[in-house]
């Protein structure tokens, strides 16, 4: 490879490598086995992953190499191409040696393929098939181990069928960084294991099952439940959250069994989150809403389509007359595909006339931020010359990017600057870590560029600032608490915006479709395409009839204005203010207040209990459509399974009821839907039905149309300290990923993961407070009080105090009161264990 | 008992100051573990991931290779039999059968008073020296059956604690001499005129 790299114009050429007698043509550094693949032949393997680092571990790959000193039997995993390399992958050398080692893998192999998950896709079997002995010669007893065992809660471990390959162990420790399972009792009698009573407990462990290539890991969820003939398969799009992986959905008898994480370059790798892979569950679950509801007096009770959507429109219709298009409300949206946003929003705007809708519901950051500031994608962030973290936990809220990142950081020296309020899972990764005061990220974000900090984070502030001078930096741009207002984040982002010539941004939002409800202008002043109310109005006015004059509410705003009375129509698609909104006393008096209620959800949420019609809505995997990624990249969704019931697609539900208002969206189809997305959203013209079902949209194709959103007039000059209050501690309240939320308390599986409430401390400041670890505290702010136990914890920052975000238990939504800055608190021991006491 | 007592505590953090990568001090820290109790249990390898910013699965990878490290009590004298082939032709297999009834034990199995662990081993290289045992991988050659008899009457009678300390004792780890002060010692921080 040397004379190449010399040469010039010979760079471009490949390697030329005799391949069974024939010469191909193979890539500089390109491994033997993969250069075979690519020519078309398949060399046989099982530790060899193309997204993981090669070992050499089984010897399955073994094939006949000549570099020009004879052949050898070699592991072609191992070996890199290099010029007049001679490869005999069939040669009867060859044949002997693969024979030998499949005999040797199989020595101590249970052979239980009828009763094995993997029997019918397992490349044990099939290489067994293909390249292995007729029979064995081995008759003496096999290894004999407990099976299965349990080693998380979604995993369980067959250790007689294992193989020793490293792919699961590697893959924890080298991808996931969760090292939890190892080799054991190497020798003999290796095999995987976890340490005693520290299980696999990583949000990643479901790609193990996945990558394991023998029965030895199978998925809870998934075991027994079907055989792999007898699957049903279509390639979609995750909506557990907003990173957009791509998956294939499996169904058997019409029932969703399994996912499995498909390889695109741009965004998963073939990975998937645990809540990603198992939530399928909550698709399949018996407490989905089949059929309408209406309430009399104090139930709902099942109604017909014709009836709840008449009396539905009759109260919209009502509203509208009576008290403006001003009264009436749309909130959520994040669940819909990217057709269904549109009609929604394309309802509430020309039929309802309200620019009042909100997909965001108050834990986000404005739309016209997340829209309007320049872009990078996930590739882009990951090979950008410094990385600014300024949004939540990514393990906790996007596990996939926290993935890439972390690959970056580990693999490719990728410098991370983490801004955060107390310590996360990338803390460890990042070159710098910088702690600001909630509500205060606006202030060391100043400090950041005046070094004006306290003498012992002059350091960091000063290595900060120098990676901030690399070219090419992208910051990571989400909400980092819900228990500080947006304010100081977004003005912390300008800021460093203004400072850093060229920074471009990610958006870390997390919940599924948000930014395709977004984009498809699901969030008030904004229409589809990432155009202002104003910038589309022509346009818009003329496709759609009629727009809305004035800039509507946000949903705190809304539910604001529902408290006192000014929203006689409110409408939840797909929304639970009551659980996900930061302030739970404003959502209950905003929903409670409202004149109307219209749920459209899959599940009796609370606040859908709340409704006075609630339209029952097809799930993920019941519907098709395009789902939009937090780099804009627009995917396609298949249907899988057909849905329970009487449900609709919401789009459906959308065009339903603006006909029975006596308007007309005009669709018949959600491609309809598409096409005229197409036609008039700017940031989408070009994306056509046709090149999203092309190759080219396997990955998805990124909506990188142009905005002139954020002509802002924010002051980024301006900085407030807010006082300190010696008795307070400051909340920061983030997502777990296993939480309350309806996908991951409707999945069985993964319903006891979520850890549940929990108060964390630092230490010093408990011992300040006279508060033992594992007491109980009563937790109170202006809004109201929190009791559960407290953790010390030296990785939440002095000063705050950490309570995750809608777990079990009353919740941090009881403390936070989303007009006030920052949340403060103060924190007493109520009770030592059992025993309450008193004062 | 369990987790590394203060003293070792400092001794750990001494030991992970020595190498470049606080990982490497792995097994050091296991050996100190087992000096401490006399074996490795569970609390002490958690109490190393947590030292070594690793996980107890990967403590217990490293641990679980190598067969001195021992994962379950055992007796403050370890006595290893050997009976591969040349110790079998010298009497290895009469000297184990010998310490089965001296010590009333089978292999593998420790004493009620927790003395002694019995362990029939293969070669410990010491063929010239047939029949052998280690106690304390302390070497005893050419043992007759009256010396072993007499060799346990003196650990039963606490005898012979120079020659042979309680299982997991460390003779190395302990610096005390400055570094500085060592001679022999090749590469850098040598003075000009030994190097």
């Amino acid at each position: 490879m040397t004379d190449i790299a010399e040469n010039g114009t010979e760079a471009v050429r490949g390697v030329a490598v005799t391949l069974n007698g024939r010469v191909i043509d193979a890539q500089p550094g390109e491994l033997v086995i993969n250069a075979a693949e690519r020519a078309g032949v398949y060399i046989p393997r099982f530790c060899h992953h193309p997204r993981m680092q090669p070992v050499g571990m089984c010897r399955m790959c073994i094939v006949e190499i000549d570099t020009g000193r004879g052949p050898a039997l070699l592991p072609s995993c191992m070996i890199p191409v290099a010029e007049g390399m001679v490869v005999e992958t069939e040669s009867p050398v060859t044949r002997k040696a693969q024979d030998g080692v499949l005999e040797f893998l199989l020595v101590n192999h249970p052979l239980d393929c009828p009763v094995c998950d993997k029997g019918g896709e397992c490349p044990l079997q099939d290489q067994t098939v293909a390249f292995g002995p007729g029979e064995s010669r081995f008759v003496e007893e096999k290894r004999h181990h407990e099976k299965p065992i349990a080693i998380s809660d979604v995993v369980q471990l067959d250790r007689e069928r294992c193989i020793l390959c490293d792919r699961c162990t590697r893959f924890a420790k080298t991808v996931a960084g969760d090292p939890l399972i190892s080799f054991v009792n190497r020798g003999n009698e290796t095999e995987v294991n976890t340490f005693p009573d520290h299980p696999f407990a990583s949000y990643f462990s479901g790609n193990t099952v996945q990558i394991c290539p023998v029965g030895a890991l199978t998925a809870t969820p998934y075991r027994f439940k079907a055989r792999p003939w007898d699957l049903d398969q279509v390639e979609s799009t995750c909506t557990s959250c907003s990173v957009g992986c791509r998956v294939a959905v499996e169904s058997s008898s019409n029932q969703l069994v399994r996912y499995l994480g498909v390889d695109v370059d741009a965004v998963n790798w073939g990975w998937l989150c645990d809540k990603g892979r198992f939530d399928f569950e909550a698709v399949n679950s018996e407490n989905r809403l089949a059929r309408p509801l209406a309430r009399q007096g104090d139930d709902l009770v099942e109604v017909s389509w014709s009836d709840a959507l008449t009396k539905a429109a009759s109260a919209l219709g009502g509203a509208k007359e009576r008290h403006g298009s001003s009264s009436i409300a749309v909130v959520g949206g994040a669940r819909l595909t990217n057709e269904e946003a549109y009609a929604w929003s394309k309802l509430a705007r020309s039929v309802l006339g309200t620019d009042s809708v909100d997909a965001q519901m108050g834990d986000g950051l404005p739309s016209d931020v997340v829209l309007g500031l320049p872009r990078a994608t996930i590739d882009e962030t990951c090979a950008a010359g410094t990385v600014v973290l300024l949004g939540p936990d990514l393990k906790e809220e996007l596990p996939i990017l926290y993935l890439r990142l972390r690959d970056a950081v580990v693999n490719h020296g990728l410098n991370v600057i983490e801004i955060s309020a107390s310590q996360t899972s990338m803390t460890r990764y990042a070159a710098v870590s910088l702690r600001y005061r909630p509500g205060e990220a606006a202030v060391l974000v100043q400090e950041l560029f005046e070094h004006a900090g306290d003498v012992d984070v002059q350091a960091d502030l000063g290595r900060a600032r120098a990676l901030l001078e690399a070219n090419n930096v992208v910051c990571v741009l989400g909400r980092p608490s819900v228990a500080e207002r947006a304010d100081s984040v977004v003005q912390a982002a300008l800021r460093l915006r203004s400072r850093v010539p060229g920074m471009r941004f990610l958006s870390a939002l997390r919940r599924a479709n948000i930014h395709g409800a977004l984009d498809m202008g699901l969030s008030p002043g904004m229409l589809p395409g990432r155009v202002s109310l104003e910038e589309g109005r022509e346009v818009f006015t003329e496709a759609w009839g009629q727009l809305p004059g004035s800039v509507g509410l946000d949903t705190a705003g809304v539910l604001r204005a529902a408290a006192e009375g000014r929203i006689q129509a409110l409408i939840l698609v797909g929304a639970d203010p009551l659980a996900d909104f930061p302030d739970r006393d404003l959502a209950r008096r905003g929903v409670a207040g409202a004149g109307f209620v219209l749920a459209v959800d899959c599940f009796a949420t609370d606040s859908v209990r709340q409704a006075d019609v609630v339209l029952p809505a097809v799930s993920y995997a019941e519907k098709a459509g395009t789902t939009t990624n937090i780099e804009g990249r627009v995917s396609r969704l298949h249907q899988k399974v057909t849905a329970p019931g009487t449900t609709r697609p919401d789009w459906m539900i959308a065009c339903d009821l603006a006909e029975r208002l006596g308007g007309d969206l005009g669709f018949e189809t959600a491609e309809a839907i598409w096409d005229e997305i197409e036609r008039l959203a700017p940031a989408h013209s070009g994306l056509t039905a046709q090149r999203l079902a092309s190759s080219e949209g396997l990955e998805g194709i990124v909506a990188a149309g142009p905005s002139s959103i954020l002509e802002t007039t924010m002051d980024v000059t301006a900085t407030a300290t807010l006082p300190v209050d010696g008795y307070s501690l400051r909340l920061v309240s983030t997502r777990k990923l296993y939480d309350n939320g309806t996908l991951v308390q409707q999945s069985p599986s993964l319903a006891p993961l979520a850890p549940g409430e929990v108060v964390r401390a630092n230490p010093a400041d408990l011992d300040r407070l006279g508060v033992a670890s594992n007491d109980r505290v009563r937790v109170a702010s202006s809004r109201g009080a929190v009791v559960a136990p407290v953790e010390a914890d030296a990785a939440v920052a002095r000063g705050t105090v950490l309570l995750a975000f809608n777990q079990s238990g009353s919740g941090a939504a009881d403390l936070i009161d989303v007009s006030l800055p920052v949340t403060e608190v103060r924190v007493e021991t109520v009770g030592i264990g059992d025993r309450e006491v008193s004062g | 008992m369990g987790r590394l007592n203060a003293g070792n505590v400092a001794l750990a953090h001494e030991i992970i100051g020595r190498y470049p990568r606080t990982k490497s001090a792995l097994i050091p820290l296991l050996h100190l573990a087992q000096e401490q109790d006399g074996w490795v249990s569970d609390e002490a390898m958690v109490h190393i991931a947590e030292l070594l910013d690793l996980t107890p699965s990967e403590v217990l990878g490293t641990c679980s290779f190598y067969e001195m490290f021992k994962r379950e009590p055992v007796g403050r004298y370890l006595v290893n039999v050997c009976t591969s082939i040349a110790c079998m032709l010298g009497g290895g297999d009469e000297l184990l059968e010998h310490c089965e009834k001296s010590l009333g034990l089978t292999p593998g199995a420790t004493t009620a008073d927790g003395l002694f662990t019995l362990n029939e081993v293969e070669c410990i290289a010491a063929c010239t020296e047939a029949p052998c045992l280690q106690v304390n991988y302390r070497y005893f050659h050419r043992i007759t059956n009256e010396e072993v008899d007499a060799l346990f009457a003196d650990l039963r009678a606490g005898g012979r604690s120079g020659e042979i300390p309680p299982h997991g004792t460390l003779t190395r780890v302990r610096q005390q001499v400055d570094p500085q002060r060592w001679d022999g010692r090749g590469g850098e921080g040598l003075p000009e005129e030994r190097s």
